[in-house]
């Protein structure tokens, strides 16, 4: 059930567009509630959990 | 009175310097010329060679007295050089040029995509060939001069009016000013165009935030010809940086300044070289190299509303300032000259009416809006325009060292032909093909059994390709206005690649775009989609 190139690219510049309009100094709050909104929908705890993992890697300052 | 003078001194390319000769007009002769071209980059001289195959003659007028400096617009697609090879340059082009199909695409010391460009043996060209712009203008130049095409130089449009269907335009030179007087101009004076701000014409559109430094140095080394981008390199972090090679040991670096950086400490010799030494290093190339040209590059994605204002046409960057990413600069702009240029000869060759000419501009700038789609994605991920954009390019960037879907993402996205589906010249389908180029788009290569390609039927009139059997004559044809010749196709491949059962066919206009097809043709539909085609009909 992945998303087609299509919704990728739309998804792409509607969640830049969403972060910019909500603001830097609420920027990761809004990814957070984004992020639980998507899990809720999902309803499957480890693929949460390994979608977590999978988002710190390469994570950091170089 | 206008006088230029070069200052360009190059590692690789002597420039050469054309002298200013005195026109007729100078000498007191009243000539009416049938187009004139104003400027002489490699769309206007693209066009000049268009209108010669159709035996129309042109005068160039170029403000400058040598072509133009450094490697700027490196990268020639596919379908650019199947115009060169109308035009009959592609040989010179590519005895220098260096080809390539790949790309490999870094985040960090991670490669996160590989760019693999559609090739085939099918294919005549590659999908894109490298060679540094002054090089490519001067084989045009030489060209045209073969072809008797009279380029003046050191000539600057000072003047424009129109009246009577005619142009008048004043031209400086060296000695004094005088008027060109011509049925059509052709402004391709570039994207500082004179003809444009003289007839008061604006560009719309976006400006992106987003600046590139472009460097050419000169480097013997033996790595392959792709294009290799950088993403936060270590070299230079938070930066990308793209790699080009090109003709002549030259290389081409670009690299991104960040929204802070100052334009004129990032432009210093001193700077430029420890930048592209620092990267050489990381890259692991030992070749000793020296910098050869610097320039800055802003994205934007601009257009004239109109590419027509009355006779006077715009072509290339004169119409349309577009990104660099995905190299759709001045492949779009031969695109446009292979566009405009048999509309003008088959209107001066009483072949078509004027209306056919008011196609020019609904056509390219439906291309130039998709151009500016594509273009306008990369720019924002090679340089991303708000604090949205950035995370959303470094999130791809992360993922993509461990996740295939997030490498669509780093496609770089390289330029393709652009296809004219929803012009009123095109004849839509009414037959269903499941494979083949469709109406609008140009001709697709298949090899031939006698080593030719099927692209090298495209010719200066319209052409009727029929695949296996057919019920039409060639005499049928002959006698259309204006003349379509006929081309059977009997190999069993390109039947296959255009699903054409006997009796198939389809039209292809002289700048090879396919304007309409049938399952079972005849005369008469030929008759009404030429008619179609060259705007004496919309239907």
């Amino acid at each position: 059930m992945s998303l087609s190139i299509d919704s990728n690219e739309r998804l792409y510049d509607a969640l830049a567009a969403a972060v910019d309009r909500v603001g830097p100094a609420q920027e990761s709050l809004f990814l957070v509630k984004l992020t639980l909104l998507l899990a809720n929908q999902l309803g499957d705890e480890p693929a949460v959990k390994a979608a977590m993992d999978a988002a710190c890697e390469e994570l950091g300052p170089r | 009175m206008h006088d230029p003078h070069t200052r360009t001194d190059s590692l690789y390319f002597e420039y050469p310097i054309f002298p200013f000769v005195k026109p007729p007009e100078m000498a007191g002769q009243t000539v009416t010329h049938q187009v004139v071209v104003a400027g002489g980059g490699p769309s206007g001289l693209t066009l000049a060679l268009e209108l010669a195959r159709f035996g129309i003659k042109c005068v160039v007028v170029e403000a400058d007295e040598t072509v133009s400096e450094g490697s700027r617009a490196a990268c020639v697609s596919r379908r650019s050089m199947e115009i060169l090879q109308a035009n009959g340059v592609e040989r010179p082009f590519l005895e220098q040029a260096l080809e390539w199909t790949h790309g490999t695409s870094y985040y960090r010391e991670h490669e996160v995509f590989r760019l693999a460009m559609p090739h085939s043996p099918d294919e005549r060209f590659y999908p894109m060939a490298n060679l540094q712009q002054n090089i490519f203008e001067e084989l045009l130049v030489r060209r045209a001069e073969a072809l008797g095409i009279e380029i003046r130089w050191r000539s600057k449009v000072v003047g424009v009016r129109q009246k009577d269907g005619l142009v008048e335009l004043d031209i400086d030179t060296p000695e004094d000013v005088y008027t060109l007087r011509s049925r059509y101009v052709v402004a391709s004076d570039g994207a500082r165009s004179e003809l444009r701000r003289l007839m008061g014409l604006k560009l719309n559109g976006e400006s992106h935030e987003g600046r590139y430094l472009i460097a050419d140095i000169k480097m013997a080394s033996t790595y392959p010809t792709e294009r290799r981008a950088w993403f936060d390199p270590a070299s230079n972090p938070g930066k990308s940086v793209l790699v080009h090679k090109m003709a002549r040991d030259i290389w081409r670096v670009d690299y991104a300044l960040d929204p802070e950086d100052d334009e004129e400490t990032e432009m210093q010799e001193d700077r430029v070289k420890a930048r592209i030494g620092r990267h050489l290093d990381y890259i692991g190339e030992k070749t000793p190299w020296t910098l050869d040209w610097i320039r800055l590059y802003k994205a934007h994605c601009l257009c004239l509303d109109d590419y027509r204002q009355g006779n006077v046409f715009f072509i290339g960057d004169a119409a349309h300032l577009v990104p660099i990413f995905g190299v759709r600069g001045m492949n779009s702009s031969m695109a446009d000259a292979n566009n405009l240029g048999w509309k003008l000869a088959a209107v001066l060759n009483d072949n078509a009416p004027d209306a056919l000419l008011d196609s020019y501009s609904p056509e390219r700038r439906a291309a130039t809006f998709d151009v500016f789609a594509n273009a306008a994605k990369s720019t924002r991920f090679m340089t991303p325009p708000t604090r949205g954009y950035t995370l959303l390019r470094d999130a791809a960037l992360q993922l993509a060292v461990g996740h295939d879907f997030a490498r669509q993402w780093v496609n770089p996205r390289q330029s393709a032909p652009y296809d004219y589906v929803a012009s009123s010249l095109t004849t839509p389908d009414s037959d269903p093909f499941f494979a083949g180029p469709r109406p609008g788009a140009p001709l697709a290569s298949v090899k031939l059994a006698d080593g030719s390609y099927l692209t090298d039927l495209v010719s200066e009139r319209f052409v009727l390709l029929v695949f296996g059997k057919t019920s039409i004559a060639a005499s049928a044809l002959a006698t259309l206005q204006p003349p379509v010749t006929l081309q059977t196709v009997t190999d069993a491949r390109a039947i296959a690649a255009y699903d054409a059962i006997d009796g198939a066919a389809y039209l292809v206009r002289p700048d090879g775009h396919v304007c309409a097809r049938w399952k079972s043709a005849t005369a008469d539909k030929v008759r009404a989609a030429l008619e179609r085609a060259t705007a004496r009909s919309n239907s």
